[in-house]
């Protein structure tokens, strides 16, 4: 506890105290205390509280510790409760006001404070949907091509891998679960394709639970190697409902704001067909936050026009990408059209790829 | 120190393998090059082929007890055996173990958390899904759309829009929709001359103001057969179907003879 932590609030000289050294201690002490001393009769003059404050000038002259967390905790607690006692005043002011009151000042979160990326797509720019209609899932958008998609795992994977390869497979129209049984990948890739494949789903394991995942659409596409986290099976869930059927899912891709972001966005759409079954009300979900991309499974019920109540089906799980390649899976020899630096992007808090 | 026949230190004569980058040596010591601690090993180049090293390890080591040759090429084979195994397993697929960092993934962590408090995803997807019933992605499945237009209407209703475009829009709508409506609001009895009646309102003020034209619309009905040239336009005016049509009053109806008078 030292004497600074205590002064920060209490005026422009503390900051002049945080510099000076400990042998000046003495003077400090005396200044900071008679600064303090000045603070608390402005305060009484100010008359906001009625009580003396603590006096907080001993704060750093108590030895004993636990006495002096003691007084530290009460020093916070009047803080906060004159804290406490500002908003009220300023809500009584405002209600006072009534129509006339300043308008309430939005706080600021990191949504609101993103650095601004100049690649974040504009809804009618031409530039980008020529390149969408030209990508590789043009096939796909342009309703040729149906979504096939193969998942499996890396070596000997355990239970629980093996479980949420099961469920993810039941979400996915149209996805067959194989074994890998240390097969090569590049050499599973020529089959895949001539079998038809569009989508080929390597979920990566360590320590007994699944935390990678390579998605690599299949005819010359590109591969996104993702992390995967915060993995929920079906029976871990709460207030959970029945499993889903076999119709096909409706999918919402939310925030995905950039260039980058648009083509993860249109990787994900191509894994389910293009035409949900509105009877089956299921709905896929990939929501982006900061750079994480969370999948939820519901299923929605309309109980009127202006309420949907939603239910938990399937497993969920986070996903925060970690590199994207051109062609299909290389590691060596793939040209990577995106990876993540982790000292050059997550350097500023508030400045998101995706 | 030992005294084992296995151990250079003990053995003045000694010879053994090594292997260096994937390349194969023979080295011997003797006792004549006991006192040259620098030279006192000879190295000697074994070739890649098996056999032919073996030989060249017999051949180097001729007249040797028998023990050590036989240690040589023990060693020799083994170690060809593990090189083979290195240069297969370089081919297959090789496990990369990437280390992980216990703060970043302590970082990473608690940012997902904080991420998906920020996403508040449930009123996100049920957002999401409103957005999509309103613009109709889901065709005619839903009734509900019905009921927005309702609404609407009645919204303009208290606006007071003029009648005729009320009475279009109704007929519009009422043919083949659904629309559930209130208890009250529906009349059960079948009126139907009496057009007003149809609309009874639950609010109280409607209802006295309905009573009271009630009460007038029987007047003027009765006033209707008798009078002639005035009373289609009254009777007209008497069965709009508003809430808030004017009371008319008896008096009004005498001006016309007075009219005639003067």
């Amino acid at each position: 506890m030292d004497i600074t932590d205590v002064s920060v609030s209490r005026g422009k000289k503390s900051k002049k105290m945080k510099n000076k050294k400990p042998q000046k201690k003495n003077e400090r002490e005396e200044a900071s205390g008679a600064e303090k001393e000045e603070e608390e009769k402005k305060k009484m003059n100010q008359s906001e509280s009625a009580t003396a404050l603590p006096s907080t000038s001993h704060l750093h002259q108590v030895k004993n510790k636990q006495r002096r967390h003691l007084m530290f905790i009460k020093l916070k607690q009047e803080k906060k409760k004159q804290r406490m006692q500002l908003r009220k005043k300023k809500k009584k002011e405002r209600e006072a006001l009534g129509d006339k009151a300043p308008p309430k000042e939005i706080p600021k979160t990191i949504e609101n404070q993103r650095v601004y990326d100049e690649t974040a797509v504009d809804p009618e720019d031409e530039e980008v949907a020529f390149d969408e209609g030209t990508d590789e899932f043009s096939s796909y958008f342009n309703g040729l091509t149906n979504p096939k998609v193969l998942i499996t795992t890396s070596d000997r994977p355990r239970g629980r891998t093996v479980r949420f390869c099961e469920q993810l497979a039941t979400v996915i129209p149209n996805a067959y679960v194989y074994y890998r049984r240390g097969l090569a990948l590049k050499r599973i890739i020529p089959q895949c394709v001539a079998r038809d494949f569009t989508y080929l789903v390597v979920i990566n394991e360590d320590r007994k639970v699944p935390n990678g995942m390579v998605l690599c659409h299949l005819p010359e596409g590109p591969t996104a190697h993702f992390k995967v986290s915060n993995v929920r099976l079906r029976k871990e869930l709460k207030r959970r409902g029945k499993d889903p059927t076999q119709h096909y899912p409706e999918v919402i891709l939310n925030n995905f704001t950039t260039r980058l972001g648009h083509s993860i966005g249109r990787l994900f759409a191509a894994l389910f067909p293009q035409d949900p079954q509105f009877v089956g009300r299921q709905v896929a979900t990939f929501h982006n936050q900061r750079d994480f991309i969370f999948f939820r499974f519901h299923r929605y019920i309309f109980k009127n026009e202006k309420k949907v109540g939603i239910q938990e089906l399937g497993p969920r799980f986070t996903l925060k990408l970690r590199s994207l390649q051109k062609g299909t899976f290389d590691s060596k020899f793939g040209e990577y059209e995106w990876v993540l630096k982790r000292h050059e992007m997550d350097a500023c808090r508030r400045k998101f790829q995706l | 120190m030992c005294n084992r026949s296995s151990c250079p230190l003990a053995n003045s004569q000694y010879a053994t393998i090594k292997e260096e980058k994937g390349q194969c040596f023979l080295y011997m010591k003797v006792i004549e090059r006991a006192a040259f601690p620098a030279k006192m090993w000879e190295k000697v180049k074994l070739s890649k082929n098996y056999e032919k090293a073996l030989d060249q390890i017999d051949e180097n080591l001729i007249y040797w007890p028998r023990f050590l040759r036989h240690k040589c090429k023990q060693r020799f084979t083994k170690i060809t055996q593990y090189l083979i195994r290195m240069r297969k397993l370089v081919l297959k697929r090789q496990r990369k173990l990437v280390p992980l960092s216990r703060k970043v993934e302590q970082r990473e962590k608690r940012k997902e958390e904080k991420a998906l408090m920020a996403a508040q995803l449930d009123n996100a997807i049920e957002k999401e899904l409103l957005e999509r019933l309103k613009q109709g992605t889901y065709g005619d499945i839903y009734n509900f759309p019905v009921h927005a237009f309702d609404k609407a209407l009645e919204q303009q209703n208290e606006e007071s829009e003029s009648e005729e475009e009320e009475e279009e829009e109704e007929e519009e709508e009422d043919v083949g929709s659904r629309e559930f409506v209130a208890d009250d609001e529906v009349e059960e009895s079948d009126l139907s001359d009496f057009e007003d009646m149809n609309r009874l309102k639950t609010s109280s003020d409607e209802e006295e103001e309905e009573a009271s034209e009630e009460e007038e619309m029987e007047v003027q009905m009765t006033k209707l057969s008798r009078s002639k040239g005035k009373a289609p336009a009254k009777g007209s005016a008497a069965r709009k179907k508003r809430a808030y049509v004017e009371i008319e009053y008896e008096q009004e109806t005498e001006p016309g003879p007075k009219n005639r008078t003067t």
